[in-house]
């Protein structure tokens, strides 16, 4: 047993600060959230020549095949900044889904040029009336010729204004089981009868996007792994996911409590610094009691995503992801309140961590619904 | 990074739970959360089954052997600890002082006679010690200690009272921290002492607590003669030697908990499954399923933070500030959880032992009631958040304290 972090992991976390510190300050998050793409092509550029599109992605198709965990060494940092763009959409959906499902010749397509920053992706999950349960997949997708016919709306699908390629998950066969007839499909943007706008969102740093499938014909060449067995490899790639927004969370929560403690010093009440009376001091101090027992949680279900059973993995990432979401939520709520009138100010900060939160803890399953999957892996 | 145990710890830890199953006591019911009527018997069926962990070369795993250790890492301690409070907790919590803070402090500070006189009838289960640190004036502002000792010769003559000192009733020494200098600053002035608990002028005052039963006592002294060599340190070293042993052991303490409630979940579990409410399962109550989850994840968040701050003091051999958060991360959660369980049995739950209808030998009734004192003793909830607020986060201390500092 060692859970401490090695170095090649601490190294890629002091670039990581580094980089972002430099190139993607919270002015970024700014600006980009009130531009329609979210994300500038230089920045996109700069991140993809710090190998973050690669870290992942096997060496066979020009990535470093690291583990989950030194992923989330970069995805920390980024929720530090409260990264925007297409990242998260890319590398931890798009591509993990053709690297579990994949055929080899959709990897070799693809998988190169993600990690080249070449194309972008994302994937559609979430229906009008499934509300934040993942299993909810009824989108139709029906057999014609030796493909499919795609139609239906999806819903909430991150950056897919700005995505070239879309994994959709839609019912090849009828019924409510999510373990029964959900295929996954491989869905170009460009393609006929595919549309996506943009919702206006709570926090503008992280675009959603509601997407039309109006008579969509994929071909066999767009089929993702088997066919109506897509809930297994789609499960895997959620479990990363919801890690991956564990790791970008701990990070949030960690700079909106370093920004209340530093303006706790600072600010005078009463004629000393407000971090001196008992009420504010012991908020802070709740805020880092839940940002370290957050990262340790993190740490466990990245670790286990690669190096635990299937059932450990899947637990942990419940477990972690409706933990550090409520958590980053309760930090940068507190924040506000050792800031004051000041934190409820646009010109601070703070509210870009509370939208953030609340973004991540809506994201990919609500806390409520991951608890419930905790009691069925406890219980099942 | 690994969470695992290597092959050699987990062979380690299948040998001791093998053992551990072959040697629990043969009149301990692990079905019952007490099986001792009085304070007497539970101290003696501690002190004999501590007698046979050291038989079996299983007590004070990371202490060197001339002090009765086995001269292995504090890992094995884990191991060690983990197995006895996920499995008879029951037999080990007359020892939780005389093991978490009498043996680090002999250790780490006690001098060489010290150390060989205490440590190996501590670990062969002869001795059961107590803490005397709280005072009625002195609770969380522990710097506020008045009882006075002051020195005659070669003895101190000690005065003053102790009180919510565990196991004074059954404790055959005390760790005892008093004042013998009253004209420097609070915490400059207090003094480390063992004594003897049957030194003529010391008396033991049960209190009855909250569950009915009397784990703590007032200790009253009355001209009470210690001998100088009873004395741990220099005068005046008191408050770094208390402060200093708490924190080393900080993390066994941690990692203990972490196991004891994993067994909390799967009894809650078990709770859920068969207690009824309009004719089924709670468990298949969708805001009781919440519930249980919740405690579950809390149970995960305590046990994998626990073996990262494990994992770094192993390495860095010093408390990382991580390692501060671990008592909040045991103690609140567990009054949400027994909260929990409380309210999954419904009326049922005011129902104790012995009663057709008491669920799990009534443990969540004693269980919800004791956790109370979690977030007071051993450094209330309120006096960490300070020291993390202080110390870790560099806030500032309060007027009133930073004036007396």
């Amino acid at each position: 047993m060692d859970v401490t972090l090695s170095k090649v992991q601490m190294d890629i976390a002091k670039e990581a600060r580094r980089f972002l510190d430099k190139e993607c300050p919270t002015d970024y998050a700014r600006d980009m959230y009130e531009d329609e793409r979210g994300f500038t092509e230089e920045i996109w550029a700069k991140m993809v020549d710090m190998d973050w599109m690669r870290v992942r992605i096997p060496e066979l198709y020009g990535g470093m095949g690291m583990d989950q965990m030194d992923l989330t060494m970069v995805l920390e940092e980024m929720g530090r900044v409260v990264l925007p763009g297409p990242f998260f959409s890319t590398v931890l959906l798009a591509a993990e889904a053709i690297m579990d499902a994949g055929s080899d010749t959709q990897k070799e397509r693809y998988l190169t040029r993600i990690a080249a920053g070449e194309i972008r992706g994302t994937m559609a999950l979430h229906e009008p009336d499934g509300g934040a349960d993942l299993g909810y997949i009824q989108m139709e997708a029906s057999v014609h010729g030796d493909g499919f016919v795609l139609d239906g709306t999806k819903l909430f699908v991150p950056d897919a204004h700005v995505a070239d390629i879309l994994i959709c998950a839609a019912r090849t066969e009828a019924g409510n089981d999510p373990a029964r007839g959900i295929t996954l499909f491989l869905v170009d943007l460009n393609a006929d009868g595919v549309s996506a706008s943009l919702l206006p969102t709570m926090d503008g740093t992280r675009k959603l996007c509601a997407v039309e499938f109006k008579g969509v014909r994929v071909g066999p060449e767009g089929v993702l792994g088997e066919p109506h067995k897509g809930w297994w490899p789609l499960r895997r790639v959620l479990q990363r996911a919801q890690v991956g927004l564990c790791a970008e969370s701990v990070g949030g929560a960690q700079r909106a409590m370093e920004i209340a403690t530093e303006y706790a010093k600072i600010r005078i009440q009463f004629d000393q610094p407000i971090g001196a009376f008992q009420a504010i001091k012991h908020r802070c101090a709740q805020m880092y009691v839940e940002v370290e027992s957050s990262r340790s949680i993190s740490y466990w279900a990245a670790w286990a995503q690669d190096h635990g059973d299937p059932k450990d993995a899947a637990l942990a990432a419940s477990a972690a992801k409706a933990y550090c979401s409520e958590a980053f939520t309760r930090v940068s709520s507190g924040a506000i309140q050792v800031l004051g009138g000041t934190g409820f100010a646009w010109e601070n900060d703070a509210h870009l961590y509370v939208k953030r939160a609340k973004a991540n803890e809506q994201a990919l399953g609500d806390p409520a619904y991951h608890r419930e999957q905790v009691v069925q892996l406890l219980t099942g | 990074m690994d969470f695992r145990f290597t092959p050699e710890q987990e062979a380690f830890r299948e040998e001791f739970v093998s053992w551990l199953n072959k040697n629990l006591p043969d009149d301990w019911d692990p079905s019952r959360y007490r099986n001792y009527d009085s304070q007497e018997e539970w101290g003696r069926a501690y002190s004999d089954f501590q007698g046979r962990l050291f038989d079996g070369g299983y007590t004070a795993m990371h202490y060197p052997k001339e002090y009765g250790g086995q001269g292995k890492t504090l890992m094995e301690e884990v191991i060690v600890s983990q197995a006895l409070f996920s499995t008879c907790p029951e037999l080990r919590i007359p020892g939780v002082v005389t093991h978490g803070m009498a043996v680090p402090t002999i250790f780490t500070c006690g001098n060489e006679e010290q150390k060989r006189e205490f440590l190996p009838k501590i670990m062969d289960g002869t001795h059961i010690w107590c803490q005397g640190f709280s005072e009625p004036d002195a609770g969380s502002d522990m710097a506020n200690v008045s009882t006075r000792a002051v020195r005659e010769n070669d003895h101190y003559i000690i005065n003053g009272q102790k009180v919510w000192t565990s196991f004074a009733h059954l404790a055959d020494y005390c760790i005892l921290i008093v004042r013998t200098d009253p004209t420097v600053a609070k915490h400059k002035g207090l003094t480390y002492f063992l004594l003897d608990m049957k030194s003529r002028g010391v008396e033991v005052r049960p209190m009855t607590q909250i569950t009915g039963e009397a784990e703590f006592n007032e200790l009253f002294f009355d001209d009470v003669r210690v001998p100088v060599e009873m004395r741990v340190g220099e005068e005046g070293q008191g408050w770094q030697i208390a402060i200093t042993t708490l924190m080393f052991e900080r993390v066994l303490g941690d990692a203990i908990m972490g196991a004891a409630y994993e067994t909390n979940i799967q009894k809650m579990i078990e709770l859920a499954s068969q207690t009824k409410r309009s004719g089924r399962p709670v468990i298949h109550d969708p805001i009781f399923r919440q519930q249980l989850a919740q405690a579950s994840i809390e149970v995960m968040v305590l046990k994998y933070h626990g073996l990262r701050s494990l994992s770094n003091q192993l390495k860095s051999k010093i408390p990382g500030p991580e390692g501060s958060i671990g008592k909040l991360l045991w103690s609140e959660p567990n009054q949400r959880i027994t909260e929990a369980a409380i309210g999954m049995q419904g009326p049922n739950s005011q129902i104790l032992g012995g009663s057709p209808w008491t669920i799990q030998d009534g443990y969540w009734q004693y269980s919800f009631l004791r956790s109370k004192g979690n977030t007071i003793e051993a450094g209330s909830s309120e006096i960490l958040r300070n020291i993390i607020g202080e110390r870790v986060l560099g806030l500032p201390k309060d007027v009133s304290r930073a004036k007396r500092d």
